[in-house]
């Protein structure tokens, strides 16, 4: 092993039942380097983490990490950090109601008592020669996530780690905390730590990365020099479509033109959320299919929740056809005709214990009324009716749908809005996690929507899929809207730059 | 991509049936009854006697579980729904029982403990009773819904305010109402040989069972219980639904206090409906429904209150002290949560799955 | 998120708003009883004019001083624990028969109450540690086996004829300086019980264990985050098994106390104990949800539920109902204090 470099995993590969997760991966870490780990959704980039750090056991290949006799083996968490392989996650994975020291050193050192001098002083050194703004008393609580980040990074560093992972520790930060904790990882690197860089956002990348690997589809894409990887051609390798094949594919859609005079279905200004977007405006015109893209964490989902009041809203108007109406509440946007396939399936979605039926008919039931049930009969008429229509794999209109596939659990959901029949549908990655054939279905369903009469908004992490269904792309970086594209613009080069924005 | 999930055509008959909701409930029934058939078939033995009142009146083991099931059975119906929507139990139902008692006599005594006739109709003092009770349930609602409390938190202020305040309603004075009307509630009506509160549960029932029918209460609930978030997306109101499931509970608490009370025409603010929480609780988890909300069996939750009194009536029968009985309900409580855990499920199927592969090979 | 607390600056609100949730609501519940304990001297005089009033209420609320200490520990783990009255009983129960009808020997009296409370505690800390089972469905089976088990063991109650526990119970600690002379104008030493005396040891041990040693740490992170404390490298289960276990052991320890108080066995003793325990819990600072709490706070705020109730009956209320109402009155109050204090630092 060369002398610079720290950890070294060749030929990883890892299945799951029914999906293969890591095939063939190799991952080379040098002492004294931030190292971004890139990949959309689905890439396999957690899932070769958690082999790293000894969640998952790998199923084939090796590790190597320096200063030790051959492969190693990780078993847990806890075999990780012994060998010097620390994990810092985006949630904080310390305890809010305890000191700082003590978080520093809790569950680490041996005896039965806790001198609290020492660990203070200790911790108060520590805190001081990596330039963390906190006390070791202070609660952990009353720091800021930055902070906390940073506490967390500490005790991974003071446990003598050289390799440090950071799982996306920048996505609830703001500006000023990120350059802080980019401080402290520009300190580590200076002192020889390896540091592996989990992050979606791309300016971020550039700032302070050396080297970044990209995976897709479980697969490694390569490795590269930061200074040998403009923007474009990393976003292009991440949605896995060369430079060259760029050979603007257009969707079936028209381009599309606004006709003059006719009144948007949904028109929002200065919409925002508390869940941290810029206030945003967006139009819809009747039988339109548009799309907000962006890389995971640029704030699309949250625009679309902020249309629906999905989280709280606080602040923009929306009007309906011309009318100005009050959306505070979902029932609010449901009752305006708005439909919204979340993001979060599982956490959102679907409602597991109860049956498909029931899942179907729940929307449409809400708006109809407490007092005002569908027979038996008529739910399972439409429950029938909808599991035809979309071709729903279940063996029974009342089997729970938590036993159904991903891609049919997605279809329940869809089925469940249709049958509320919205003027304006919102679909945040309908596609996400489910089979080919699956999604190409779901995306036949929006055109046919669209021809119809129906507005349909379109979220996906897969660029071709928008491409070929959105006429429009609303295009978002660092939780604000950047751009818009239609026509002539709307091809993979445009919608890239676009996304990777910068001057590269 | 995982196979959906495709009724096996091989499974039998007895695994379909073990996996049944009414299983453990119908189990349990039918091991009390070999066991007092075989310990002593009297149990079984239904008599036509006259009562205290002259009516003639059937009498027996069956028909006293009949009649003292029946006031668990409608407190099962609130519990039901209660812990379908909050994932909790509510506690304070025994003390609830007693404020409805209390407030129920104070209107019929209108504030005095010896009334020579009743100062209002019994409908009036009942209406009354169930407002004030659904009160109390919802303000244990408010709390649990939108102070986000634990549910058994949150009502053991009920549970430890709740026999005090009952007691204050009469100034602790224990009116006895001598109007034979009152008794029919929970005695027999003249000429009818069933007691009354069988009626009045299988009022109950038949209304929660039209309820359930005919409004969204079950569908709303259960969503609520099961995944909170994705109702909301759906347009409901997580905490409404909440409160709403505790201002049920509040009616049926209403309605057991009518029974109660009437049973003995006065009041014990420290015994009325003692320890009824646990068998009501009992009930619930009996009827397999999950203690931690969601899905729910209304019918198993019902037959489960019956089950649980056949329990209680055996273990009299048995010369078990009222006192000592929650021992040995406690030990069938700890059974049952144990074998519903996730852990031990998890591990019962490996151990069937090791065994069904040995099998095979 | 907003970054307003990393500004540095040294005015009070900055003050309050870092000071620990366990020292705000500890705060919080010191000034309140002392308030009361004042207002009550000026206000009501009587027997909170002498020293030996406040050594009463240590003499009649020992036990439930021990029983809370216990109840916070599981709570700070964030679990619960409802047996813990039934349990007294119990113990009170096998002790008083033990030692009158079997004439047996103090010393074994009390290993049967810590091996009674040993056993609750560990059966229902291995059912909610390591089978995942909800706690207060586990201690609710608990508190009602323990309350039918106490009838099983004897159905009526009796006194302790006992020579030696009687001369035990009998014992009294007198505090030098602080008696007062009586109506006659004989001088009256002032005095605690030896229970008093096991509870103030209880009290200082956990503060300790609390404070100073890695278990008691633990007991706060499980409590703080489970998961956390996990990835900390933490062994949740065995935390809380062994928090269960303490308030087990402490129950056993209370109930021996309650028994050195009352002196005799009763099915219907110490009923309602484990809500007075929550309770005072609660209004000493720990929360429900968990990994928050100090055992000062604790013996805070059992004092305070005693001076309460001294001062309802002092004030002419004296029937059984008012005590009852106004516990539940405190309860409700801290509980939503608790309810608007996460409220508040949810909005920071």
């Amino acid at each position: 092993m060369k002398d610079n470099i720290v950890l070294q995993m060749k030929n990883i590969h890892k299945s799951f039942p029914g999906v293969r997760a890591l095939q063939g991966v190799d991952f080379t870490l040098r002492k004294g380097e931030v190292h971004a780990l890139m990949g959309e959704n689905g890439a396999g980039k957690s899932t070769l983490i958690k082999v790293l750090t000894g969640v998952y056991s790998k199923d084939e290949g090796d590790i190597f990490l320096d200063g030790k006799e051959g492969p190693v083996a990780i078993h847990s968490p806890q075999d990780a950090q012994k060998i010097g392989i620390s994990t810092v996650y985006q949630e904080i994975t310390l305890c809010p109601n305890l000191s700082v020291a003590e978080n520093m050193f809790i569950g680490r050192t041996s005896g039965i008592g806790q001198n609290w001098r020492k660990m203070n002083s200790d911790t108060e050194k520590i805190l001081k020669s990596l330039d963390i703004p906190a006390t070791a008393t202070q609660q952990l609580e009353t720091c800021s996530l930055a902070v906390q980040q940073m506490i967390a990074i500490a005790r991974a560093v003071d446990m003598d780690c050289k390799v440090l992972i950071l799982d996306e520790p920048t996505s609830s930060l703001d500006e000023q905390e990120v350059e802080k904790l980019f401080k402290l990882m520009r300190d580590l690197r200076s002192k020889g730590v390896g540091i592996v860089f989990v992050t979606h956002f791309l300016d971020q990348v550039y700032e302070i990365c050396d080297r970044i690997t990209v995976m897709r589809d479980g697969q490694l894409v390569g490795e590269f020099e930061i200074e040998k990887l403009p923007r474009v051609q990393l976003v292009s390798k991440m949605l896995g479509k060369e430079l060259d094949d760029m050979s603007d594919i257009k969707g079936e859609q028209k381009a599309y033109e606004r006709k003059a005079g006719s009144v948007p279905v949904l028109e929002a200004q200065g919409r925002v959320s508390d869940a941290g977007i810029k206030p945003f405006d967006f139009h819809i015109d009747k039988g339109e299919v548009n799309g907000f893209t962006g890389l995971l964490g640029s704030g699309r989902s949250e625009c679309v929740r902020a249309l629906f009041a999905a989280d709280r809203v606080t602040g923009g108007t929306i009007k309906m056809n011309g009318k100005p109406v009050k959306i505070s509440k979902p029932l609010d946007a449901m009752k305006n005709g708005i439909a919204y396939l979340p993001e979060d399936r599982k956490g959102d979605g679907i409602v597991g214990d109860l049956s498909v039926r029931e899942n179907i008919i729940l929307a449409q039931q809400v708006l109809k009324g407490f007092f005002k049930p569908f027979s038996k009969a008529k739910q399972y008429e439409i429950a029938d009716e909808y599991i035809k229509l979309l071709s729903i794999k279940t063996a029974s209109a009342d089997t729970p749908i938590k036993s159904l596939s991903g891609g049919n659990q997605q279809k329940v959901i869809l089925a469940r809005w249709l049958f509320t029949h919205p003027e304006y549908l919102i679909l945040d990655e309908p596609t996400r996690g489910i089979d080919v054939g699956t999604k190409v279905d779901i995306q036949k369903l929006v055109l046919k929507l669209a021809s119809e009469g129906m507005s349909v908004t379109f979220i996906s992490s897969e660029l071709d899929e928008m491409l070929r269904t959105c006429s429009r792309l609303v295009v978002m970086r660092d939780r604000k809207v950047v751009g818009e594209l239609s026509g002539d613009d709307l091809n993979q080069s445009k919608v890239m730059s676009t996304i990777a924005g910068g001057d590269k | 991509m995982q196979k959906n999930e495709v009724k096996k055509p091989n499974e039998s008959m007895l695994s379909r049936m073990v996996r049944h909701q009414m299983f453990i409930p119908v189990l349990a029934l039918v091991i009390l009854a070999v066991f007092n058939l075989i310990a002593d078939p009297a149990f079984f033995k239904i008599t036509v006697g006259q009562n205290s009142s002259g009516n003639m009146v059937l009498q027996g083991f069956l028909i006293s579980i009949l009649n003292d099931g029946s006031e668990l059975a409608i407190l099962a119906i609130g519990m039901t729904l209660v812990t379908a929507a909050s994932g909790g139990q509510d506690i304070s139902v025994g003390a609830a029982v007693a404020i409805a008692g209390s407030v129920l006599l104070r209107i019929l005594g209108g504030g005095n403990s010896r009334p020579e006739e009743l100062a209002a109709p019994i409908i009036v003092a009942f209406l009354v009773s169930c407002l004030v009770a659904m009160l109390f349930g919802a303000f244990n609602g408010v709390l649990v819904a939108y102070f986000k409390i634990q549910p058994m938190i949150a009502t053991l202020i009920l549970y430890t305010a709740g026999r005090s305040i009952a007691a204050w309603i009469n100034n602790n004075e224990l009116p006895v109402i001598t109007d034979p009307s009152l008794g029919y509630y929970g005695g027999f009506i003249p000429g009818v040989p069933i007691p009354t509160p069988f009626f009045i549960a299988a009022i109950c029932v038949a209304i929660i069972f039209l309820v359930l029918k005919f409004t969204n209460l079950g569908l709303y609930t259960q969503s609520v219980g099961i995944n909170e978030n994705s109702a909301k997306l759906n347009g409901l109101n997580p905490q409404v639904i909440k409160v709403i499931t505790y201002v049920i509970m509040g009616l049926c608490v209403a309605v057991v206090g009518l029974i109660k009370v009437s049973r003995i025409s006065t009041i014990n603010y420290s015994t009325i409906a003692k320890d009824i929480e646990m068998d009501a609780i009992l009930a619930v988890a009996l009827g397999g429904n999950a203690l931690s909300g969601g899905k729910f069996n209304m019918a198993a939750s019902i037959f489960g209150a019956y089950v649980i009194q056949f329990l209680t009536s055996t273990l009299y029968k048995f010369k078990v002290s009222s006192d000592a009985l929650p021992a040995y309900k406690a030990v069938v409580v700890i059974v049952l949560v144990v074998i519903s855990a996730p852990t031990v499920k998890e591990w019962f199927g490996n151990v069937t799955k090791k065994f069904k592969v040995k099998e095979v090979a | 998120m907003s970054n307003n607390k990393t500004k540095a600056s040294g005015s009070f609100v900055d003050k309050f708003n870092n000071l620990t949730d366990t020292n705000l609501l500890l705060t919080i519940t010191v000034v309140i009883f002392f308030l009361m304990y004042i207002g009550a001297i000026i206000f009501q005089g009587g027997g909170f004019l002498k020293p030996q009033g406040f050594f009463n209420l240590l003499n009649a609320n020992a036990a439930l001083i021990v029983l809370a200490c216990g109840l916070s520990i599981v709570m700070i783990t964030g679990g619960i624990d409802i047996s813990v009255g039934g349990v007294t009983a119990l113990v009170s129960m096998c002790c008083a028969v033990y030692l009158d009808h079997m004439g047996g020997n103090v010393f074994v009296s009390v290993l049967i109450a810590l091996a009674v409370g040993l056993a609750f505690g560990a059966f229902q800390g291995l059912l909610v540690a390591y089978l995942d089972i909800q706690p207060f469905i586990v201690t609710l089976a608990g508190m009602f086996f323990a309350r039918g088990m106490t009838t099983i063991v004897n159905t009526k109650p009796f006194n302790v004829a006992n020579e030696a526990f009687t001369k035990l119970k009998m014992t009294r600690v007198i505090i030098p300086g602080m008696g007062s002379a009586n109506r006659k104008g004989d001088y009256i030493d002032a005095y605690v019980e030896i229970g008093v005396i096991i509870a103030i040891l209880v009290v200082i041990v956990l503060f300790c264990l609390l404070r100073w040693t890695k278990l008691g740490r633990s007991f706060y992170a499980v409590g703080g985050n489970r998961q956390s404390a996990l990835m900390l490298g933490i062994n949740v289960k065995r935390t809380r098994f062994l928090s269960h276990v303490l308030c087990g052991l402490l129950a056993g320890i209370g109930g021996y106390v309650y028994f050195l108080h009352v002196g005799s066995g009763s099915p219907s003793h110490a009923l309602g104990a484990e809500m007075d325990a929550i309770a005072s819990s609660i209004i000493g600072g720990t929360m429900l949800t968990g990994g928050v709490g100090n055992i000062a706070g604790t013996f805070f705020g059992v004092m305070s539920l005693g001076t309460i109730q001294n001062i309802v009956s002092q004030a002419g209320l004296g029937e059984a109902w008012w005590i009852g109402i106004t516990r539940a009155l405190m309860l409700c109050l801290f509980l939503v204090i608790q309810s608007l204090v996460m409220v508040r630092k949810k909005k920071a």
